[in-house]
């Protein structure tokens, strides 16, 4: 049912005996001679770059509506100006505003703003509707760690899941990720949620990359099933920091100047030592979230965010003094026995704790909702004594999402100079009635509720029943 | 499920963590909703004596030594009815040997009875209690055949005795998973479904005769399929795309007596006219809108809602999810009244789509999900808009017996509001 939380019968099915060798290069190819030595050294490390182009936008500005900035901010009827593609004023008057003569002016009385919402954990493109085998491109689960695979080399572009996010979740980016079968699944890559030709026609500029992790009953369960290693969580730890030891020495190597050939795996994994990607480490339990924790600290490298992290109330004090985010579900619970101790009461204890809190979705249904799963979170936690204001939980789906993937100078929140990513609600969002009514990716108006042109239709859906149709 | 508990003195110990009997009780000051698609009274009473609501509106008289209950203002409602779940079922999905929902490894599949495999004790029933569940349907879902089986209906009091009513519907999937299922096509699927259904009338002629060479159902699967044929059993059929569903209703020209229930209808929207001249209830997964496979092409939020218009009875159910969740289901829809060319449900409807309605499409509307007159005592009060996602259930009665909230995600949380470790571990804190 689940993708990432719970592997399907036939990615499990997929997993055949791979190699478990690190590096996608045959040693054997190996040349000792200068050109390799160099290639290896100096290597391009954007070969897929971005070509995402903001879309033409025009001045906007929305006045009276009441605007969380994803940083704990509230405004009540207040003003946002959006101008050249980014933000250019949030306040409570139009008095310290330096508006365009030809801005368009929209009445948000009654509204709300908050900043574009962002999923840290999704398998749009990656596991596509339609969710046939033929397209089912999200974990390459042949062997325990593939650190070589890149999610972007599987990104289908046209998965309608997009378009359904951006209307009715209001997702202007989002991370997508590969499968949790594997210890290290590949690389994830934060893409702008708009349609493009090509997956680098959505890949959100200067994003950082992540490395996904993931720990427990995955990676024993896959392999194990297979008489490999690993078949233990103890397994686990081993071929990580076996893992670990080879990014390590490559690392020293390279510093030497010594590299003598390329090696996709070890490139990632140096990368994530370097401290230049993220770590996105599914895991369930808190006794090995704190494993992790030290593992990261016995290597040199920092977990951004533990992902799913149904027992991280159990350890709020850890993970804040790690700084690690948790990013979770509301209340997802029990279909799994790491997931045995999942309460909704989460997110509310974390908090408490003055730990990061993410809600995500790791769902094509479920990322278009995460606001009303951050208020059903928020609700848990206020049954329980715990007041979260509204501001503070509009954080978990904006600013701390986009900190935890490491874009958060870029967009998350609301501020002068950040990305016109923003999206008008019909009421407030912490509200099951509530949907976007318009949402703006780099000042660019590509949702609009009354505008049934506004509305992206993805190839796969033109001349099928649901082109064009209210979702 | 009321229980007249006769307790010895031996079982003192026991009887202090089972629920209280039924008491007769009012709760006044309600905002109520009846359940029945009406909307919430602004200051109402729900009077629940012997263990039935005796009455609810803006003006119950409560008669004198009736427990009374003020809620403040607080919404009173029905006990959720939800359709199509695992709850009894399962402890954890993925730890095969706690879950009892599937079983394609059997000799048999209509024959299957869910209800020998229900545990009243489960942890889901106990969480989705507390979520305001008050009755389920249970269906088995799979089988090495098309059929999954027979269904129950259950409540979900603390108590020994869950089934309301044993076989109360038999479950078929006639869609992408049933012609798989069937040798590999839904020409395969109609073949089986007709050959099933012959058998059983076969059968239902001669009940203890010799069966002809040629037949392909046990006895016990095809004596299991007789009500269905008789139409004594409602039949339940998974499908999702317009073509099958009109497939489903044709059914009806070879056996007449076919009582039919759509579930799930992703294109339920574009057969409407059809489903609502048959007469053919629904229970819809709700906000299905991606094209996940090519048998719901056309699934859109507005799903529910158009058909609602289009004279299709139609209730919420499969949803797959917690069954906790369904007041977020009908929230949603209320939610799509305010977007322009979306079809959504008034908030009565909305909430009927998860009380009477299912109670009425399981045809039990007389006995459970609304709290008109003769209806079993199952009242939940919230602490805020039930549908609301913000919101959540703060007390719950079955059958007018308070039941416990507490459970095993309540423990640990009130365990780790403080995660700090004290004098002992929080192996102590109990």
């Amino acid at each position: 049912m689940r993708k990432g939380a719970f592997l399907s019968v036939a990615a499990l099915a997929l997993v055949l005996g791979g190699t478990g060798v690190l590096s996608a290069k045959d040693k054997d190819d190996k040349k000792e001679d200068g050109a390799a030595v160099k290639a290896a050294r100096d290597f391009n490390t954007n070969p897929y770059p971005s070509t995402y182009k903001p879309y033409p936008g025009r001045s906007t500005l929305i006045v009276g509506a009441t605007i969380f900035d994803g940083r704990g901010g509230r405004i009540e009827r207040g003003v946002v100006l959006l101008q050249g593609g980014k933000i250019a004023g949030v306040g409570g008057s139009l008095a310290d505003m330096d508006v365009p003569a030809d801005a368009v002016r929209i009445d948000g009385t009654g509204k709300f703003i908050t900043p574009g919402v962002i999923d840290v954990h999704s398998h749009l493109g990656v596991y596509p509707s339609p969710g046939v085998e033929a397209n089912s491109d999200g974990n390459e689960a042949t062997a325990p760690t593939t650190p070589n695979v890149w999610a972007e080399h599987s990104i289908w572009p046209q998965d309608p899941g997009f378009s359904r996010a951006l209307a009715n979740g209001g997702v202007t980016s989002l991370e997508v990720l590969p499968g949790s079968a594997n210890l290290m699944g590949g690389r994830s890559v934060v893409v702008k949620n708009v349609y493009a030709r090509t997956v680098q026609g959505m890949k959100f500029p200067d994003a950082p990359y992540g490395l996904k992790m993931a720990c427990g009953e995955n990676p024993k369960r896959v392999y194990g099933g297979k008489g490999r290693t690993p078949s233990t969580r103890m397994g686990n730890f081993a071929v990580n920091r076996e893992t670990w030891i080879k990014a390590q020495e490559y690392r020293a190597k390279r510093a030497a100047g010594k590299l003598e050939a390329r090696d996709l795996a070890l490139e990632t994994l140096a990368g994530v030592l370097d401290g230049k990607i993220l770590v996105q480490n599914h895991c369930y339990r808190a006794d090995e979230m704190a494993l992790v924790l030290d593992m990261a600290k016995e290597f040199g490298y920092h977990v951004s965010a533990f992902h799913h992290a149904v027992e991280a109330y159990k350890i709020g004090d850890l993970l804040k003094q790690a700084d690690t985010c948790s990013a979770i579900w509301s209340d997802w619970w029990g279909f799994k026995m790491e997931a045995y101790d999942a309460i909704p009461e989460n997110a509310g204890i974390l908090w408490k704790a003055g730990a990061c809190v993410v809600i995500h979705s790791d769902d094509e249904n479920g990322i278009q909702r995460l606001n009303q799963e951050a208020a059903k979170a928020q609700g848990d936690a206020r049954r329980i004594g715990i007041n979260i204001p509204d501001a503070d939980v509009v954080g978990w789906f904006t600013y701390n999402a986009a900190k935890a993937i490491g874009v958060d100078k870029m967009t998350g929140s609301l501020a002068p100079g950040l990305m016109g990513d923003v999206v008008l609600w019909n009421g407030n969002p912490l509200s099951v009635y509530s949907r976007p009514e318009k949402v703006w990716i780099d000042g660019a108006l590509l949702f609009d509720s009354s505008n049934r042109k506004l509305r992206p239709v993805s190839d796969f859906e033109l001349g099928q029943p649901g082109e064009g149709d209210v979702k | 499920m009321k229980r007249l508990l006769a307790l010895s003195a031996a079982l003192g110990a026991l009887a202090a963590a089972a629920p209280a009997m039924a008491q007769d009780i009012a709760i006044t000051h309600a905002r109520l909703v009846i359940g029945d698609g009406s909307e919430p009274i602004a200051d109402g009473t729900v009077l629940v004596q012997g263990g039935k609501v005796v009455a609810a509106g803006p003006a119950v008289a409560v008669p004198a030594g009736v427990r009374t209950i003020d809620a403040e203002g607080k919404w009173v409602t029905p006990g959720l009815v939800v359709a199509i779940t695992d709850l009894g079922l399962v402890d954890v999905g993925a730890v095969d040997e706690s879950n009892d929902s599937d079983a394609d490894k059997s000799p048999f599949s209509a024959a299957l009875d869910v209800s020998a495999a229900i545990n009243p004790n489960d942890l889901p029933i106990q969480v989705s209690r507390a979520g305001g569940v008050t009755r389920a349907a249970v269906a088995p879902i799979a089988t090495g055949s098309i059929f999954g089986g027979q269904g129950a209906v259950i409540d979900l009091g603390a108590d020994s005795s869950a089934v309301m009513k044993p076989r109360a519907f038999q479950y078929v999937d006639l869609g992408e998973t049933g012609a798989r299922r069937a040798g590999g096509s839904r020409a395969a699927t109609y073949a089986m479904l007709r050959n099933a259904l012959a058998e059983a009338r076969e059968l239902s002629l001669s009940p203890t005769g010799v069966r002809r060479d040629d037949t392909l159902l046990t006895r016990a699967d095809a004596a299991a399929l007789i009500p269905v044929v008789t139409g004594q059993q409602p039949l339940y059929v998974r499908v999702e795309r317009a073509a099958d569903i009109r497939m489903v209703l044709s059914l009806k020209k070879e056996f007449p007596a076919l009582k039919l229930v759509i579930v799930g209808a992703a294109e339920g929207w574009m057969v409407a006219p059809e489903l609502a001249q048959a007469g053919v209830p629904v229970l819809a997964t709700p906000l299905t809108d991606l094209p996940n496979s090519f048998e719901q092409l056309g699934a859109t939020q507005s799903n529910v809602g158009r058909m609602r218009a289009g004279g299709v009875k139609v209730a919420l159910g499969a949803f797959g999810d917690q069954p906790r969740y369904a007041p977020q289901y009908a929230g949603n829809l209320v939610a799509l009244t305010r977007v322009p060319g979306a079809t959504g449900l008034t908030w009565g409807q909305a909430f009927a789509a998860i009380s009477s309605g299912p109670a009425e499409v399981m045809g039990m509307g007389d006995r459970i999900g609304s709290l008109r007159p003769g209806r079993v005592g199952d009242v939940v009060i919230w602490d805020g808009d039930p549908l609301e996602v913000t919101s959540g259930p703060v007390r719950v009665f079955i059958d007018g017996v308070e039941q416990p909230m507490s459970n095993h995600q309540t423990k640990l949380r009130d365990r780790y509001l403080n995660p700090a470790e004290g004098d002992l571990p929080k192996a102590y804190e109990w």
